[in-house]
């Protein structure tokens, strides 16, 4: 099949939806320009008219709440906040308004907006530049969070997200932009709450969010050459998440290692295990290992930096003491 | 001290080209004379409230020079100890409690340190730095009402450069009218050459002497430019329609050529220029020294400072 890049793929979703719905558009922050978006966005403004492609003020709350009310009002907005740390400042329009509108009025008016942001890590940008916030976001009931760890799921969550009739934070990674996949040519959808799986395996399952989905690959790649053999599960939709493969899964491996690109404290990770521990726990063979960050701000030293980051070798060495915990008992 | 920022922010330019500091440099060259006319009026114990693009006011309102640079380096003398690098700078002594990257996040900031000094009984007066960028935001709108509303002694300086990374002004606002914002809050207000280094002292003074007399706020939109891109040294040409004209112009605009021109007038001879020139760009480069020679971090203290550790004195 053709590949694509992350980022292209993110684009390809965009500009077919663009063209199948009228009643799409994107508003936003460096939309018309690279420098935020990469190639996500890549002249989408010409190839669609900059009245369906809005480059916007610094204006995150009136941007957001605009879209909201768009949607509310028979459009299927995308907002773009190139970072997530600038959506913050649209946490009125997202938490207050858009995730309780279809609660509050009994279903009659619905919110079908798609909220992209994206997220950094490192580049020595800092605390206000590299926070990862989609625990914050799951915790909101009529809130939907997908985060994408492939161009082709970053293609088909992109579309399910904007058919969806919710609001959906989708959540991307610039350091996943250019990887590359293979991506179908049709518009399609992942559905959203159903994990992947990307590799069957009888010792320890992980469960692994956005960027360290990728790293965990390389991850089982190391362990399997220590015999260690991994089932790995690509969680890509946060909320709902997908609690039959998960449980399935530590079902027959019995052991459980989550890894998620955020801090530790409250956690997605944090939900997973407590969801495990309390619905299956007389499966579990060993203790629940997490690959957190620490719970501290992103420093931006570059060697500060290397400290605070978690990447394959992070999951290795849990899974590995996982291991070693429950050969103990 | 226009010199010191403009040497100290060409030298960043030039290591950031050479890949010798990583951290995003949002460069202050052209912009001098704003930092400087404004701080020249204020006081130690007067606060300074900045954004991504604070070095300027930070060497104005006092803070050191090898502090910051050992901070873009992103090492233990930082004066952020290397957490921080160019976007988060910090000396409380010189009244510079943080500058942040966050669009107008400082704004309310500033008005609550004018608060602190009216309900503490101080005549200290902060001021806010921010772009015309971070008019775009509501925290600009609310903050003015605030400090009209309590008559508070802070200082709102809009440094009013036509950018806001790749979009200029004329893509953001219908009119060219910040400072009207003022007059529908009922605060004082003042637009002023943001390149005469001379006119923003005076119109800083006037502002900074009415706040500390108890007459409230005022609004100064210091018209400028940006020189170079959003972030980094290059010139950034692809960016709005006349990009290329504009910068000529403004450059002949140039506040350091006009303040020499207005020296020279005054029989301050080019050898005190140059002699001042060359002082500085020593301090510059024993400063790049200092850092490069600074030990980084330690990684041991990746943990620390997530709370203050104790109560506050
Ligand atoms: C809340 C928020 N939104 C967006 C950004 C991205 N951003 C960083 S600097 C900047 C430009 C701001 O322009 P202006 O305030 O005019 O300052 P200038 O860069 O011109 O000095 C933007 C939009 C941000 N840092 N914070
Ligand atoms: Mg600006």
């Amino acid at each position: 099949m053709r590949e694509l890049t992350y980022a292209q793929a993110i684009r390809e979703a965009h500009a077919q939806l663009l063209a199948e719905d009228p009643r799409v558009f994107l508003i936003g922050q460096g939309v018309w320009n690279p420098w935020y978006a990469g190639t996500s966005l890549q002249d989408l403004d010409k190839e669609f008219g900059r009245d369906r492609i809005i480059d916007s003020p610094v204006s995150e709350n009136a941007t957001t709440g605009a879209a909201i009310g768009a949607a509310i009002t028979g459009m299927r907005p995308i907002v773009f906040h190139p970072r997530m740390d600038f959506m913050l400042l649209a946490a009125d329009p997202i938490i207050n308004q858009a995730a309780n509108w279809s609660y509050l009025f009994a279903g009659q008016v619905s919110v079908p907006v798609v909220i992209r942001a994206v997220i950094n890590r490192r580049g020595e940008q800092g605390a206000q530049h590299s926070q990862a916030l989609q625990a914050l976001f799951a915790h909101v009931p009529g809130l939907k969070v997908v985060m994408p760890a492939t161009p082709h799921d970053a293609k088909g969550l992109l579309i399910a997200a904007v058919r969806d009739g919710n609001p959906v934070l989708y959540i991307d990674d610039r350091w996943l932009y250019d990887l590359p996949g293979a991506v179908p040519d049709a518009l399609y959808e992942v559905p959203i709450g159903s994990a992947a799986l990307r590799r069957s395996g009888r010792d320890v399952t992980v469960v692994a969010t956005s960027y360290m989905a990728a790293e965990a690959v390389k991850a089982v790649a190391t362990l399997a050459q220590r015999g260690i053999d991994v089932e790995l599960i690509d969680l890509r939709s946060i909320k709902p998440w997908d609690h039959n493969l998960v449980y399935s899964s530590v079902g027959k491996t019995g052991r459980l290692v989550i890894a998620d690109a955020a801090w530790m404290s409250g956690g997605i990770a944090a939900e997973i295990a407590a969801s495990v521990a309390s619905e299956i726990f007389h499966a579990l063979k060993a203790p629940i290992g997490r690959v957190c960050l620490p719970d501290v701000p992103a420093p931006t030293s570059a060697l500060l930096e290397q400290a605070y980051y978690i990447g394959a070798e992070d999951i290795v060495s849990t899974v590995e003491k996982v291991l070693v915990s429950s050969s103990r008992s | 001290m226009m010199l010191r920022i403009r040497i100290f922010e060409e030298m960043v330019g030039a290591l950031v080209t050479a890949n010798e500091i990583r951290t995003p440099c949002h460069l202050y060259i052209g912009q001098e004379a704003i930092a400087v006319g404004v701080c020249t009026v204020l006081r130690q114990d007067d606060t300074v409230w900045g954004g991504h693009r604070s070095h300027g006011h930070y060497l104005a309102k006092g803070g050191d020079l090898k502090a910051m640079m050992a901070e873009i380096f992103g090492k233990a003398t930082g004066c952020a100890h290397g957490r921080g690098g160019s976007m988060h700078l910090v000396a409380p002594a010189q009244g510079i409690f943080g500058t942040v990257p966050l669009v107008a996040a400082t704004i309310p900031l500033a008005v609550g340190a004018a608060l602190s000094a009216k309900l503490r009984g101080t005549d200290q007066v902060a001021v806010a730095f921010f772009g015309d960028g971070a008019t775009d935001e509501g925290h600009f709108h609310e903050s003015l009402n605030l400090a009209a509303l309590y008559r508070l002694p802070v200082l709102f300086v809009c440094e009013n450069n036509f950018y806001s990374t790749h979009l200029t002004l004329k893509e953001r606002r219908v009119k060219d009218n910040i400072v009207e914002s003022a007059a529908l809050h009922g605060l004082a207000s003042l637009v002023v050459d943001g390149n005469d280094v001379v006119a923003v002292y005076q119109a800083a003074s006037q502002a900074v002497d009415r706040a500390r007399a108890g007459g409230g706020p005022t609004l100064l939109e210091c018209r400028t430019y940006r020189w170079r891109g959003h972030v980094g040294p290059a010139l950034d040409l692809e960016v709005g329609q006349n990009r290329q004209r504009d910068l000529s112009e403004w450059m002949q605009k140039d506040p350091i050529m006009r303040l020499r021109e207005r020296l020279r007038e005054e029989g301050i001879s080019d050898a005190d220029l140059s002699e001042i020139e060359q002082r500085v760009a020593a301090e510059v480069d024993v400063a790049v020294s200092f850092a490069r020679q600074s030990p980084p971090p330690d990684e041991n203290e990746l943990l620390h400072h997530v709370y203050a550790s104790r109560r506050g004195a």
